[in-house]
């Protein structure tokens, strides 16, 4: 078994208005130190496979085709054995 | 005119949309998201409302739909499609019209009167509407917020594609409710078939509402056919 971690965010070029409120809220509470949060996303699939180079590629096309909208997203990820 | 209204789970102006036709007099439909046969449509209307949850990104699970399939390649044929709020987020997922629908500037679901102002007339949807007509037509969302790239956006304002911006009562573009870059609330592709748009003209277009201006969109569109029949 094989399991992909999946980070999907948002380009540096896109507004993101959740961070910003988070930032927002962060400075609020005194952690003054904060300029700047960025909102991605986190996701795990797990295969049914031990090859790597097939569920890496199977990876890919996930993210291209589904995860990450290329408009405004970009991804990354790793494999890892379970 | 033959429409189908297509229903997703989630879809909650399928019916609204239909009622509308229907009573214009035209042959209203709605069709089921597992169909794969859109009932040889003039018109296919993707509906306001939250398509699959809106999880992941809206209207990324519905691009997988199975009549999506069918609606991507009717509007490759030339077929009119109009896509409405969560419509618009559709046919953006699946590539017929460019850009995303990100997340509110402010971050709060809208629900409210909105105006917008005709910037060009050439299409389907615009035909016989002065360029600065000013429509007053209802706004429900929270993902409306229109974002493209700089290069993208040159290219859609280079070949005439924002058919719609956000403005105040006044037509002066000092009213844009979510963010949405250039204050864009509604585009067409470059063959000018395809319309995606956040407010909801058809909220806007019985007798019984406030607003009556959602009729302005669905009469150019009845021109259009009456034209091309």
């Amino acid at each position: 078994m094989l399991k992909a971690k999946i980070f999907v965010e948002l380009k540096p070029s896109v507004l993101d208005p959740q961070g910003k409120a988070v930032t927002n809220t962060l400075q609020g509470m005194g952690f003054s130190k904060v300029t700047d949060t960025r909102i991605s996303k986190y996701i795990e699939i797990r295969f049914d496979s031990n090859d790597m180079e097939l569920c890496a590629l199977e990876t890919e096309n996930i993210c291209k085709s589904l995860l990450a909208n290329p408009n405004t997203e970009t991804y990354h990820y790793e494999l890892e054995e379970l | 005119m033959r429409v189908s209204v297509i229903t997703f789970p989630g879809s909650n102006c399928d019916r609204d949309a239909q009622h509308v036709f229907s009573e214009r007099g035209h042959s209203a439909r709605l069709v089921w998201h597992k169909d794969t046969d859109l009932a040889n449509p003039d018109l296919v209307i993707l509906p306001g409302g939250f398509s699959y949850g809106d999880y992941l990104r809206c209207g990324a699970l519905t691009r997988y739909s199975p009549i999506v399939k069918g609606v991507v390649s009717f509007a490759e044929k030339g077929g009119m499609v109009l896509g409405i709020c969560n419509g618009f987020q559709i046919l953006t997922e699946t590539g017929l019209l460019p850009g995303a629908l990100m997340m509110n500037k402010h971050l709060q679901f809208i629900c409210r009167h909105q105006y917008i102002r005709v910037e060009n007339s050439d299409s389907p949807f615009t035909n016989g509407l002065e360029t600065g007509t000013i429509l007053d037509i209802p706004i429900a969302h929270k993902e409306g917020n229109y974002f493209i790239d700089s290069e993208g956006l040159k290219r859609l304002k280079d070949k005439g594609q924002i058919l719609f911006r956000y403005c105040d009562h006044t037509g002066a573009l000092a009213d844009n409710p979510n963010g949405a870059i250039d204050d864009i609330a509604g585009i067409v592709n470059t063959k000018r078939n395809v319309l995606g748009m956040m407010p909801h003209p058809e909220r806007a277009a019985t007798d019984s509402v406030i607003s009556q201006d959602g009729k302005e969109i669905f009469q150019a569109i009845e021109r259009f056919f009456a034209a091309n029949a």
